[in-house]
């Protein structure tokens, strides 16, 4: 015996992260195949969870991202679907990508993309039930946001502008106007859906989530934008799927 | 349940169509588990027309740390959506401290190993209300403080849990020229009552040493040699459900189709030779 278990682990897994450790296990030439799965199975799943940052900043720099950042934050679950949930927070502070702002943005909206992939499944709100209530019931309602949907607002960068196009892997056809926007994400049934949304519909979907009535959702977004069209937005967030009705009628109605 | 191929996103579309006799699916339980959305409801499509098979790659049950509760926690949920044929896992780990490497890794067959594996099998074979398959795993390197050898160990276990085997003849064939053993005396001492399952797959040789190691990449087709050592295999033990797995340089559904029947044509030839139903 060389010791339990437990002690043969902490020093393999070491040795699998910093070529400095060990001794008899890293001395043979076969535990490169080791070093080589686990960090190429890393970035992989990256390269696969964040494509529209790969595509802006080339395949060998995004891999040499990803490998600074796998040695920083190794996975922590087994599903590499899941891996890099703090890789947007890695690139803001990450000092070669410090010309690029938008990075960080840009794999935010990635992981919000898995995110939406794999939530819960709802029904969205019927709309006819919705049409054939009084503005009082209505004003009263409280409205969820979809389990899938996902929306986030960048202050000073067009985060969805530059998102987008790369995320289908087509070059953008419009002029990006430098300035700040919001990107909502949906997934009705199957596919993530995504289009812009402004902060008082950023500010709309914080209230449903908080659940407030759908009267105090609208003065939330009233507060952040007076001339806020509020019938349009609503409209808007049910075509997109983005709202369910609570389960109970109570909760439905206050 | 014949020869089955893993399943392959691109693929969807031919596995829901493919009508070959005794054809089964197989995938890695991770990439479904899942809250909802699309993958799931492709797999429950792919359930609807085939027998399914979920192969676990991560619960790490050659770990030192007790099992990740919330990961067996979802497998059960995913275990009871899709009522798999068969469920494995690997005699190997992958998890250490809250870290999780995308890698099956060796470890010293050590008496200690052996308890806390028998807890951890007793563990997921418990949550998941089933008994599982242990798949033997590749080996790459030479450890010390063994107190077992490979099949040994795996005896034991079968013993102690009541878990049944999945035998990989590629990672057999691939640790047997690594480590310097024969292949065929391995599977001759293999004890075929507890194998539920068989994997074939594809090596390479690693790129800086060459043909003194082979990396079990799944990503080319399977090697004659793995075949002369499966058709000895079924003839000794009988037909068993025979996976094809392919994860690199993925064909077309059609050649890996055709691997698959290769793998059939042995399994009849087998049945009809000892008149066992296939």
């Amino acid at each position: 015996m060389t010791g339990s278990l437990a002690d043969f682990q902490s020093r393999f897994v070491k040795s699998l992260f910093d070529k400095g450790v060990d001794s008899a296990l890293t001395a043979e030439p076969a535990f490169a195949v080791y070093r080589n799965t686990v960090m190429s199975g890393c970035v992989d799943a990256l390269q696969a969870n964040f494509p529209s940052v790969a595509r802006l900043v080339g395949i060998d720099w995004f891999r040499a991202a990803a490998a600074t950042y796998v040695r920083a934050q190794p996975p922590r679950d087994g599903r590499m679907l899941m891996y890099g949930e703090t890789f947007a927070s890695f690139l803001a502070d990450f000092e070669p990508a410090c010309d690029l702002r938008y990075l960080a943005g840009v794999a935010r909206l990635d992981r919000l993309w898995i995110e939406a992939h794999t939530a819960q499944d709802a029904a969205v709100v019927d709309d006819g039930w919705l049409a054939s209530l009084s503005p009082e019931d209505l004003g009263a309602l409280r409205l969820r946001p979809h389990p899938a949907a996902r929306w986030c607002l960048f202050d000073d960068l067009p985060i969805y502008s530059i998102w987008a196009p790369n995320r289908l892997g087509i070059e953008s056809v419009d002029e990006i106007v430098w300035q700040g926007e919001g990107a909502l994400l949906t997934r009705p049934i199957d596919a993530v859906e995504w289009q812009t949304l402004d902060s008082p519909g950023c500010a709309f979907l914080d209230a449903c989530a908080q659940g407030r009535l759908l009267a105090d959702a609208a003065g939330a977004s009233l507060d952040v934008y007076p001339d806020a069209d509020i019938a349009a937005l609503l409209s808007r967030l049910l075509s997109a799927g983005a709202l369910i009705c609570p389960t109970s009628n109570e909760e439905r109605l206050a | 349940m014949l020869s089955g191929l893993g399943l392959k996103p691109e693929h969807h579309d031919a596995a829901l169509a493919c009508a070959a006799e005794g054809m089964w699916f197989e995938v890695h339980a991770e990439n479904y588990l899942v809250a909802g959305g699309p993958r799931l409801r492709l797999l429950e499509a792919i359930r609807a027309v085939h027998p399914l098979s979920l192969h676990g790659v991560s619960l790490s049950l050659a770990g030192d740390t007790p099992l990740d509760a919330a990961h067996l926690k979802r497998l059960t949920a995913l275990v009871r959506r899709v009522e798999p044929a068969l469920v494995s896992e690997h005699l190997a780990w992958s998890t250490w401290n809250g870290i999780n490497v995308p890698d099956l890794l060796p470890f010293p067959r050590s008496n200690d190993a052996l308890r806390h594996i028998v807890s951890n099998i007793d563990q997921m074979q418990s949550a998941l209300g089933r008994s599982v398959a242990i798949e033997n795993p590749s080996h790459y390197l030479r450890i010390d403080g063994h107190e077992w050898d490979e099949i040994g160990f795996l005896k034991e276990l079968v013993r102690r849990t009541g878990c049944g085997l999945l035998l990989d003849v590629n990672n057999v064939y691939v640790s047997s020229r690594n480590l310097g053993f024969d292949a065929s005396t391995y599977l001759d001492e293999f004890p075929g009552d507890s194998v539920t399952e068989i994997h074939l797959a594809g090596h390479t040789v690693d790129p800086a040493l060459g043909e003194s190691l082979l990396i079990d990449s799944h990503d080319a087709p399977i090697a004659p040699e793995v075949w002369g050592l499966y058709r000895h295999l079924v003839e000794r033990i009988g037909t068993r459900p025979t996976l094809i797995e392919r994860d690199g340089n993925v064909p077309a559904f059609d050649a890996l189709l055709s691997e698959c029947q290769w793998a059939t044509t042995e399994l009849r030839r087998v049945a009809e030779l000892v008149g066992q139903p296939s």
